[in-house]
């Protein structure tokens, strides 16, 4: 218990001294993830959306995967990005294995599909009624479809955290493509993997109450944002 | 991947790393090297004073020397430091790597419960530890991750002419610092770098048992990268690398390593000598 409590006072030491690495990884952390998570509503709401509205042959199978993709073992991930991005891989050419992008392509590659299905589901429940009411008001496809995103956007906000709540919290991927190299791909998670490795359990604890708190400043601001109209 | 992805990813890139232009390939040497060199903060010294002089970019991957040399042998990286002379000496023999050089040396010491209850304290063969633990059925942690300890464990094990197995055998599958904790809270007994023991200092409760016996003897090298293992390898930064491991100043500083935290210094600098001599 006391080495928790000194983990905690550490980390306000840490982050009150001005400990440059400490903020550099930090803002690393934060810089990848939102990165990530924003590439991934640009993919995974327009995917989402698709699949709510459309119907065709095989489109159980594709709900399916992404549903089985919401729930990918980043390592799993980690692994197979690694191999696409080593020099001899199929984008060896890009030389991007160990780089920040590196570790935003394979969050990328965890969060779309939360995204994406957290969307359908969001859009999905809005009422069929509601649809065609839209239509014979005289919308146009697109005009509908933008209504539809807008009255799903609380719920989607959903898919904005729980998204980003799984890359920045995930550290298999990101110890994978990323290298864990100082001052260029570590981040809080592999910090804090390296720092119980060295035995500095103190400076780990201390990492990943700065995780915590970052988690829950972010989190606590989109709920604002999605609970404000409620009250 | 659509080419779009591609295109914004490459955007990213430039704006995530500014520091690492995505075409200069020459510009970043990729190290390869094993967990101790990281987790004793060795590299975190050298490599900044490598990137200085050079104004090359390092990527250090610190994995097991099994995996250091591995992904070596792939052309995925362009220098290895590692610490298993024997596997190290067929990579050189396939040609995978070249221009085997040492750097430095620490030791490994057996470490274990305080009560010892296999009665090894003090024996000059760890072999003969080993046998001991063995067959008094008494836990030991291993890394079993084909690790540079993890090989000259097993190198061990064979001089003792046992078969490890469970259930006192026990494999973490994790780097020393994990193994070590693992290892603390079984009280049971294990081997380590003499540095990463002592980087642990009083975190643990598992005193040396048996020490200063010659294969216990840790040796660093590194190796260049032999440039027909991938269309990629950096062969010059590597030898940079290299040699630079090697020169007298970076010596020193190996030399001086650990003093001042650790009241010794975690590694002795041997450029120059050849394994026989030890």
């Amino acid at each position: 218990m006391g080495l928790i409590l000194d983990g905690v006072l550490q980390a306000f030491r840490l982050l009150l001294s001005g400990d440059g690495e400490v903020w550099r990884i930090t803002l690393l952390s934060l810089q990848i993830s939102a990165t990530a998570t924003l590439l991934a509503l640009a993919v995974g709401i327009p995917a989402g959306t698709l699949l709510a509205l459309t119907r065709f042959p095989g489109r159980g199978l594709v709900v399916s995967l992404v549903n089985t993709g919401m729930g990918l073992p980043p390592v799993v991930v980690g692994l197979f990005v690694t191999i696409l991005l080593w020099r001899n891989g199929l984008l060896g050419a890009l030389e991007l294995l160990y780089t920040p992008a590196a570790m935003v392509l394979a969050q990328l590659v965890i969060a779309a599909p939360i995204v994406t299905g957290l969307t359908l589901a969001a859009v999905q429940q809005i009422p069929e009624r509601f649809r065609l009411q839209l239509l014979a008001l005289g919308a146009s496809r697109v005009q509908m479809t933008w209504v539809l995103i807008k009255e799903a956007r609380l719920p989607m906000l959903a898919a904005l955290m729980a998204g980003f709540g799984g890359v920045i919290s995930e550290v298999g991927a990101s110890m994978m493509v990323g290298g864990n190299i100082r001052g260029s791909t570590r981040v809080l998670t592999t910090a804090t993997v390296l720092e119980t490795g060295k035995g500095n359990f103190d400076v780990a604890i201390a990492l990943s109450v700065i995780l915590l708190v970052i988690t829950f400043l972010v989190n606590w601001a989109l709920t604002w944002i999605q609970q404000r109209r409620r009250a | 991947m659509r080419p779009i992805g591609l295109v914004l990813l490459l955007a990213l890139s430039a704006l995530a790393a500014p520091t690492v232009p995505v075409t200069a390939q020459s510009r970043i040497v990729i190290l390869s090297t094993t967990t101790s060199t990281q987790d004793s903060g060795l590299l975190d010294v050298l490599v900044p004073m490598f990137e200085k002089q050079s104004g090359l970019t390092v990527k250090t991957i610190s994995v097991g020397t099994g995996q250091a040399l591995a992904l070596a042998a792939r052309g995925e990286a362009d220098v290895t430091l590692a610490h298993a002379p024997a596997l190290e000496k067929k990579y050189v023999e396939d040609g995978r790597m070249r221009n085997r050089r040492l750097v430095m040396y620490n030791d490994f010491v057996v470490i274990g419960p305080e009560d010892d209850p296999a009665r090894i304290k003090g024996l000059p063969k760890a072999a003969d530890a080993l046998k001991r633990i063995a067959v008094a059925g008494a836990r030991f942690v291993s890394r079993g991750d084909k690790s540079g300890t993890h090989l000259l464990e097993q190198g061990l094990w064979k001089q003792a002419g046992i078969e490890p197995a469970a259930p006192w055998y026990l494999e973490s599958g994790q780097g020393m610092g994990a193994t070590l904790g693992i290892a603390n809270d079984r009280r049971a007994y294990t081997i380590t770098d003499r540095g990463t023991y002592l980087a642990f200092g009083k975190r643990l409760t598992l005193p040396i048992l048996v020490e200063k016996d010659r294969p216990l003897l840790n040796i660093y090298s590194v190796m260049e990268v032999n440039p027909a293992n991938g269309p990629r390898v950096n062969a010059a930064g590597g030898r940079a690398l290299a040699d630079f491991m090697l020169t007298s100043e970076v010596q020193a500083v190996i030399r001086a390593f650990g003093v001042e935290r650790y009241g010794q210094a975690l590694f002795v600098p041997i450029a120059g000598k050849k394994d026989e001599e030890f």
